[in-house]
């Protein structure tokens, strides 16, 4: 590990009690939900200027911890990464926000409530990102299901066009 | 017929000055059938006479939930859908994702692939650039130079026609190397495109680059700084031209780029006139790139012999007992990685393309997210547009280069 990511991993594991993985080369810390803010800000004082991703995995029927929210960090000023992933349980997912210290996590957080249903407060704009805002359910959940469409052949083609779930004339 | 939902003035109160709820300012869609927004991208406009108050993306007319279908596909399988992402880097997309899935079960690719990758997909970023410099030019009324451009663009498109029957929706590399060998004719198809694509390159910047109207709409427009853009995930040539040189090929090289000598070409401006210098010298230094790979080819096998994760080659099926049942295995199950989790990032033709892939020890990925460039450059064309003339945002989409499919994947 590199000596000036051992600092800041160092810090998480005493300030706000990260357990921190090393597995291909990748570090990766695992901080308590309450905390993800003050670590934010930890990390970006650090040098983490940028904030590569933010996205979330689903281990669903597990229930406590049901999700992981996961943070890419980049610093370019060092050349360095630094994953954090964050434990959410399963009943009324929430996490407070970040979009404040990196701003480009309004959208990713926009796109988190769209997708595996996780609430982020304090988000200055909390509406749906890709799906349409009358959309039911979270799509990227695990007991979400994949869904298909009816291939319409000529035979079919009417027969199924009928009870196609689309707005007709 | 349900009914369609009307969008009120008070669902986005929270966007908006107090001016737009007073009725003094004028709140006017622009898009999402707009030629200028490159695509599908909605943008709600509050504006004061021709002045951009505020800016709202409004993105997802062109979602395809690619990351839930991937996840019920096997990791072969799956490739499928990542040229669909950003239809312009398809050999860039797979390539990201040929290089998670590798760093996750641990593949060598043989020389020659690495080579040949890196040949065909600083081809296509070039390509890329090109869609680019005819459109954003286009969008500022340089009607020629769009006619041009896809002159050439056409020239690359028949290279990886030539090499994987495909124009555009390649799949051509895989985890593990290559589909199959370039064909014989390859070389000298990228020998005749790098002989003509200088003077091209001289074409364009001698009908754009001193040229006073194309000035007058780009110079000073679209400021943003290094901090900024960084804050907002802003990655590629929109960054370079911030001054800052952060280019994953030079930082965290793949693929053999750390061979290679090029340079990153920077501006300090940050402005529409110094992101578009910055891609016109990018495509400069991917033909030199692509020069120095292609005399440097080095002959050999083009997949790994690893043939728990690529398929043995048809010839040996059907002499080898052992290629037949990995062949077998391999179109029928799939192979399993190991469980963990892996990020891993390219430098595409709009900044850091990264797959964060996810393994529960399955033939299928768990979960596969992808860190589209776009998507994160896109947050910060509102920020670059405040207090603009309608034309001149119209001038700074064209400079983000945004490809929809890449942003609402």
């Amino acid at each position: 590990m590199d000596k000036n990511l051992q600092t800041i991993v160092q810090k998480l594991e005493k300030e706000y009690g990260a357990t921190v993985s090393e597995a291909r080369g990748e570090v990766s810390v695992t901080v308590p939900a309450e905390k993800v803010v003050a670590a934010c800000e930890l990390v970006q004082g650090h040098g983490f200027e940028l904030m590569s991703t933010m996205t979330a995995v689903d281990y669903w029927p597990q229930e406590n911890p049901r999700f992981h929210v996961v943070y890419q960090f980049t610093s370019v000023s060092q050349n360095l990464r630094l994953e954090m992933r964050v434990p959410v349980a399963g009943t009324n997912p929430s996490l407070p926000t970040i979009s404040h210290i990196y701003r480009n996590a309004n959208w990713r957080e926009r796109e988190l409530w769209d997708m595996f249903g996780i609430r982020f407060e304090g988000h200055p704009d909390p509406r749906r990102l890709l799906l349409p805002a009358d959309w039911e359910g979270h799509p990227l959940r695990k007991d979400y299901p994949l869904g298909y469409e009816e291939p319409q052949f000529t035979f079919n083609y009417e027969e199924i066009d009928l009870r196609k779930p689309y707005a007709k004339e | 017929m349900p009914d369609i939902q009307e969008v009120s003035v008070g669902e986005l109160k929270h966007l908006v000055s107090e001016r737009a709820i007073q009725g003094e300012t004028v709140l006017l869609n622009m898009g999402p059938q707009h030629p200028s927004t490159h695509g599908v991208l909605r943008l709600l406009l509050e504006l004061d006479g021709e002045i951009v108050v505020s800016c709202i993306p409004d993105i997802g007319f062109l979602h395809t939930g690619i990351e839930k279908n991937m996840e019920a596909k096997t990791y072969q399988k799956a490739e499928v859908m990542t040229d669909r992402l950003d239809y312009l880097n398809t050999v860039g997309n797979t390539l990201a994702y040929s290089l998670a899935v590798e760093k996750l079960v641990d593949l060598d690719v043989p020389p020659r692939a690495q080579a040949i990758r890196v040949i065909l997909v600083e081809l296509q970023r070039i390509a890329s650039h090109l869609i680019w410099l005819g459109t954003a030019a286009l969008d500022v009324a340089a009607m020629s130079t769009f006619l041009y451009c896809f002159r050439e663009r056409e020239s690359i498109l028949d290279v990886l026609e030539l090499c994987s029957g495909q124009r555009m929706m390649t799949t051509y590399i895989r985890p593990g190397g290559l589909w199959r060998d370039a064909p014989v004719e390859f070389e000298q198809a990228v020998r005749d495109f790098i002989k003509i694509f200088p003077k091209r390159v001289d074409q364009y910047e001698a009908l754009l680059t001193r040229n006073p109207l194309f000035l007058d709409r780009t110079l000073g427009i679209g400021k943003i700084t290094t901090a900024d853009a960084l804050n907002f995930g802003m990655t590629g040539p929109g960054l370079r031209a911030t001054g800052l040189a952060w280019d994953l090929r030079k930082t965290q090289p793949y693929s053999g780029y750390e061979q290679y000598e090029f340079q990153v070409p920077t501006r300090a401006e940050g402005d529409v006139y110094a992101r578009y210098l910055v891609r016109v010298q990018e495509m400069r230094e991917a033909l030199k790139i692509v020069e120095q790979a292609l005399n440097k080819l080095p002959l050999g096998p083009v997949r790994s012999k690893d043939h728990k994760f690529v398929p043995p080659p048809r010839s040996e099926i059907g002499v080898s007992m052992e290629a037949l049942i990995h062949h077998f295995k391999l179109w029928t199950e799939g192979f399993s990685a190991p469980k963990g989790s892996v990020y891993s990032a390219v430098e595409s033709p709009r900044g850091e393309l990264g797959v964060y892939l996810e393994s529960d020890g399955s033939p299928k990925p768990y979960r596969v997210h992808w860190r589209t460039p776009s998507f994160d450059n896109l947050q910060a064309m509102p920020l670059m547009s405040k207090g603009v003339l309608v034309a001149d945002l119209v001038a700074i989409i064209g400079s983000v280069d945004i490809v929809l499919g890449d942003v609402d994947r």
